[in-house]
């Protein structure tokens, strides 16, 4: 056995260990595989067209429609499992714009500091200055009501904490002695940032991806709530729940709380692994 | 007085428990003061955390007899405990700024050791407090009171968590690495103050230290520890003399002390022979640095001047904020200094930047080894690929000569290959400082500087990595700058001796001249403070 | 030393204050297709049209209309609302307690919960204590906050009837108290209306109980990583070793200095809470300034909306420099270089 293959078995051990001693993370993993092959499998799965009406209207959850209907008899039950997609597109899409915008301008202001450090981090402050969701709200409604522009305000909302995350690690490495051995070594400052000290920032930053993927879908489903980016009768869990709610204090409770589950399960799921990362990451933060 | 019969300390880990203290037997008598020796690992830390039962979370004495005056402190309530603790037996603790709560006033933290073991009432408190204060030497008392552990200086602190562990004139004081992380000069006015007051109080003094002449210096009598067993004891002399277990030995070789050559650090080991001096290799001419600092410029070095000769080793000694590290990585080409001008080869090394000096093709001939050996590793490459960085982009070599190279270069700096592939924390402090000397060699430097490189080793391991620095120095006929703030290392690996302070070279000359005749006074008390040797 | 401290703190938040100026000022001129056209109205012609451009600049260069912006704004001309016909920052101020009372007392709420519930996690971690705490934050802060509203409505108002309807802050048989503060709880204390009193605070029971249910987690979260690191630093261990009690040790010293990063952290609980604002009260027909927004949404009323983002960007901004002085006054290390 090579020593290659013994690292990374210790790895797996590692992984295991930490799986074996929170069967919490376990199951974090467990939910977010179901969310996935959710969001894959799941209109070509569910028993009923989500945006076809029905006569059947506002039943309660029965063994013909698990969740119910709603107001216009659509089955509630496969407009959840198909609006997972949907749901799971935007925040990925919005985490991922952020966490490329988020690597570059951490980079730039961990490393080379000065003006670039001001300019970018000034930049930053600016945005966080905004309450996140309401400056949300105010690029939507400026940039127009589109699905895109929930994706890129929900982008804009969460660069700052990549950037920040990335940042501070970059600036805590840039004097490191692995770092100066680089520079002795003959790279260019590019390469030493690229290849030397960003790679040693991606553990805290997956941790960051999967907390802030939990929080992009709240986002985005606020958004919907309150009427900004995705619009009926598409799918959506957030506008299910603002459906729903107009007919909750007379008691048709199915509306609002299925999708509202589904998009708890969601978040939870994302927000567990983000704790479970973590420990992969760093043991010393829970022992 | 103290009584420790057949003490073991277990700690769970993820792979098992694992013993810390593998019954140990230890006997303190009234005004004694110990030593507890040992190198990392060796469990004498852990052993003083039982005397206290202050262990760590996981932590647990399996079995054993912790006999006090008396009273059996493994079976003690954590009433009863909390009684002795700070009364009768105290402790100081390393890394003293640390150790104080970094939000409450220095006095009030006293206040609170005084009150809570009835030592003091509301309103004697504050007189108590800084009488306290004024016991461990401690100037304008009264104003420090009301200080901050930021605003003391390091060695400030440790005095207040010595008068924090004395206020209650407790019968015993346990001082774990009490000096370690301070410049020289005040850990010996630290270790004088334990001393006089332990004289003058009828103290036993339990003192753990990793530094052999240190303990040697201040204790009655030794133990050594290795792996959580006690190896050997004895009073000071005899053991420097005839210590009779190997380990002992080695230490006792190990550690460095003037008049010793590096070969005796080694037990059997052989001479190196010094390389011969050619021309100037490397000229520094009144390099000045200057940072900008929040009140004002700060000047770091103020115009140091030295020539150092192919083959040769100039030792650049200093305390903390000297300025040697500035020196080091000014010449390393990592940072540019404000003015002066350095000469490589009588060509100016600062007509390229320091940005731009990776593409220099002088690069190669300017390498450097660094002070934290796990800091200068990426965490993330093996050992190969470390050493193989430098060639990758300084060398045109192809993959396959390359990796020859790495192998030769593991060879010379003795690591053996199966480790090559590992990461850098599955090796040991050792072997990652030789993985650190060989990337600094792969591309056969002309000038290697070393900053400290054994600073964070224990002497075993420093003694090895010092011989092996001599021997490569000669073998490829290498000239050295030597960065470090230990004396008796410079004495034996340098032939000239610069001592810095204060961003300037206070005397600079050949290394037996300065130690033996020192011109200035601060050369002089540098000497002084380092522990005399016993052995 | 500390009073220079506050004074450049507050001189810190200029810069901050034209920053979010200039964002707001970027959004208003970021409008699809025309802004004018949307400021305008529905049912302008091409001569209202040319007027509203005019009057709001429209046809100079930016700098110039950036220029007029700030100075409408500092004379307090944010625009007017289409659908209340009101100017902006009157209907915001009108508003604007209303919304304060509901997320103060949510964080009131969330603190009295989540410090304690984090210390108790920090002082047995890897226990049961410990991972049920970080189950139950994790299930408050994944529930979104419409939902848990909707929810709790569900559940006390509809099926135990328990609470009064969910729509706005007081039921129509209570009297609205003399305005002093406008916080009805405040002034009905001032005023020695109780009954009032117990109105308002009947209605303030579940939207307050919604959001602290979702800034829980941050809190305890903070609160339990920093007594992890305050408990396992070494000045804890010189405290026992001096023999000190351990409500001492946990309290006195451990607790203090885990407190300093929570108030930091109390900025970013801010920012979720004036966000998940805007959706509780819209749930619960609540008055203030963030169903104000969400209806002008609907309405696309431009002003409106943008009036509001830049209320809650200065309201923040403000709030943060809050925290900043608190920690001022309770670190002796700020304002310290070592």
């Amino acid at each position: 056995m090579t020593t290659e293959h013994a690292q990374n078995q210790s790895f797996a051990g590692h992984v295991g260990y930490v799986l074996r001693a929170n069967p919490v993370t376990m199951l974090a993993f467990a939910m977010l595989g179901f969310l996935i092959i959710c969001a894959i499998f799941g209109p070509s799965f569910v028993p009923f067209d989500p945006l076809a009406s029905g006569d059947q209207i506002l039943q309660p959850p029965s063994w013909a429609h698990w969740f119910g209907t709603d107001h216009l008899g659509r089955d509630v039950f496969s407009r959840v499992i198909v609006a997972t997609r949907l749901d799971m597109a935007i925040s990925i899409g919005a985490v991922a714009l952020s966490f490329v915008a988020g690597s570059i301008l951490g980079c730039a202001a961990g490393f080379w500091g000065g003006w670039w450090d001001a300019v970018i981090s000034r930049g930053l402050d600016m945005i966080m200055a905004f309450p996140l969701f309401v400056l949300a709200m105010g690029i939507v409604a400026a940039l127009g009501n589109t699905v895109e522009n929930v994706i890129y305000a929900t982008a804009v909302i969460n660069t700052p904490f990549y950037a920040r995350v990335v940042r501070a690690e970059v600036n805590i490495r840039r004097e490191a002695g692995f770092v100066q051995a680089a520079k002795l070594a003959g790279n260019s400052d590019l390469r030493v940032v690229a290849l030397h000290i960003f790679p040693n920032a991606l553990p805290p930053m997956m941790v960051q991806v999967s907390l802030n993927m939990g929080w992009a879908v709240l986002n985005a489903a606020g958004l919907s709530f309150i009427g900004l980016g995705v619009r009926p009768p598409t799918p959506e869990w957030g506008i299910m729940v603002a459906e729903g709610a107009n007919y909750i204090i007379s008691g048709e409770w199915w509306l609002a709380v299925f999708p509202g589950l589904w998009l708890m399960f969601a978040v939870f799921t994302f927000n567990l692994l983000g704790d479970g990362l973590r420990d992969i990451v760093d043991p010393r933060q829970r022992r | 007085m103290l009584k420790i019969q057949n003490l073991r300390v277990q700690f769970q880990t993820r792979n098992g428990p694992v013993d810390a203290v593998r019954g140990i037997d230890l006997m303190l008598g009234r005004g004694e003061t110990l030593g507890i020796v040992g190198e990392s690992g060796s469990g004498k830390s852990v052993t003083a955390f039982s005397i206290l039962q202050i262990l760590d979370q996981g932590g647990r004495i399996v079995s054993g007899e912790l006999n006090y005056s008396g009273v059996d402190l493994s079976n003690a309530s954590e009433r009863d405990l909390n009684d002795i603790r700070g009364r009768e037996i105290s402790m100081i603790f390393q890394n003293p700024r640390a150790a104080l709560n970094p939000i409450r006033k220095v006095g009030h933290q006293i206040e609170d050791v005084l009150r809570h073991h009835a030592q003091a009432t509301v309103q004697d408190a504050r007189a108590k407090a800084i009488a306290a204060l004024k016991e461990v030497q401690i100037k304008d008392a009264e104003a420090r009171y009301h200080a901050y552990p930021f605003e003391l200086s390091g060695g400030m602190c440790q005095r207040v968590v010595i008068a924090l562990a004395l206020a209650c004139k407790p019968q015993l004081l346990i001082a774990d690495e009490p000096t370690t992380g301070l410049d020289v000069t005040t850990q010996k006015t630290v270790m004088d103050l334990i001393q006089a007051l332990a004289h003058e109080r009828q103290m036993g003094v339990i003192l753990i230290t990793h530094d052999l002449g240190l303990a040697g210096q201040y204790c009655d009598r030794l133990v050594v520890m290795k792996d959580g067993a006690v190896v050997e004891s004895g009073a000071p002399e005899t053991l420097g003399r005839s210590a009779t277990h190997a380990y002992t030995q080695r230490l006792v070789a190990a550690t460095p002390h003037p008049g010793k050559t590096l070969h005796e650090l080694v037990l059997g080991g052989t001479e190196t022979p010094v390389p011969d001096q050619g021309d100037v290799l490397l000229s520094a001419q009144n390099v000045t640095k200057t940072y900008v600092g929040k009140s004002g410029p700060v000047h770091a070095l103020k115009g140091v001047s030295f020539d150092l000769r192919q083959g040769g080793c100039l030792g650049l000694v200093g305390e903390s904020g000297s300025g040697k590290s500035t020196v080091s990585s000014i010449i390393a080409r990592l940072q540019d200094p404000t003015d002066g001008a350095i000469l490589f080869e009588g060509a100016s090394l600062l007509d390229t930047s320091a940005k731009k000096f990776a593409r220099d093709p002088r690069r190669p001939q300017v390498q450097m080894v660094f002070q934290d050996a796990t800091d200068s590793l990426n965490p993330r490459h093996s050992a190969a690929q470390s050493i193989a960085e430098p060639l990758r982009h300084l060398g045109n070599l192809t993959n396959i000569q390359r990796r020859d190279r790495v192998h030769e270069l593991a060879e010379q700096v003795g690591l053996p290959s199966p480790l090559l592939t590992r990461l850098p924390h599955q090796l040991s402090e050792g072997q990652k400082a030789r993985v650190g000397i060989a990337r600094a060699l792969a591309v056969s430097p002309k000038l290697l500087i070393l900053d400290e490189p054994t600073a964070a080793l224990d002497v075993s391991i420093q003694a090895i990595v010092l011989n092996l620095l001599a021997t490569l120095r000669h073998q490829l006929n290498l000239t050295y700058l030597f960065v470090s703030h230990d004396l008796a290392v410079i004495q034996m690996l340098c032939d000239s001796v610069a001592v810095m302070r204060q961003g300037q070279i206070e005397e600079m000359g050949e290394t037996s001249q300065v130690l033996n005749a020192p011109e200035t006074a601060y050369t002089r008390s540098l000497i002084d403070a380092a522990p005399v040797p016993i052995m | 030393m500390r009073a220079r401290l506050i004074i450049a703190r507050l001189i810190q938040a200029i810069p901050v204050v034209i920053g979010v100026v200039v964002i707001t000022f970027i959004l208003t001129r970021a409008l699809p297709g025309d802004p004018a056209v949307y400021f305008a109205g529905d049912a302008a012609d091409e001569a209202s049209i040319q007027q509203v451009r005019e009057t709001l600049g429209l046809d100079k260069p930016l700098p110039h209309q950036f220029l007029q912006y700030v100075r409408d704004l500092v004379r307090g001309d944010w625009g007017n609302s289409l659908s209340t016909g009101q100017p902006v920052l009157a209907d915001l101020a009108r508003r604007l307690p209303a919304s304060l009372e509901l997320t103060l007392l949510a964080l009131l709420l969330s603190c009295a919960i989540a410090i304690p519930l984090g210390v108790m996690a920090a002082t047995s971690p890897g226990s049961w204590k410990d991972h049920l705490c970080r189950v139950l934050v994790t299930a408050g802060v994944s529930l979104p906050t419409f939902f848990t509203g909707i929810l709790l409505v569900y559940v006390f108002y509809y099926l135990l009837d328990i609470v009064p309807s969910p729509l706005g802050r007081l039921d129509f048989i209570y009297i609205e108290p003399d305005s002093i503060t406008g916080f009805y709880l405040i002034d009905g204390a001032l005023t020695g209306d109780w009954e009032t009193f117990r109105g308002a605070a009947k209605q303030l029971v579940l939207p307050a109980t919604t959001m602290a249910i979702f800034t829980l987690a941050p809190i305890a979260r903070m609160t339990r990583a920093s007594m992890l690191t305050a408990l396992s630093s070494d000045f804890i261990r010189t405290a026992r070793a001096a023999g000190l009690a351990r409500r001492k040790i946990l309290m006195g010293y451990a607790l203090r200095n885990a407190l300093l990063p929570v108030v930091t952290t109390l900025g970013m609980v801010f920012s979720f809470a004036l966000g998940a604002n805007v959706l509780v009260e819209k749930v619960f027909a609540w008055p203030g300034i963030g169903s104000y927004a969400v209806d002008a949404l609907v309405a696309s009323d431009y002003a409106a909306v943008q009036g509001f983002v830049l209320a809650m960007a200065l309201l923040f901004v403000a709030l943060n420099l809050i925290i900043d002085l608190v920690y001022a006054l309770i670190d002796p290390r700020i304002g310290f270089d070592s």
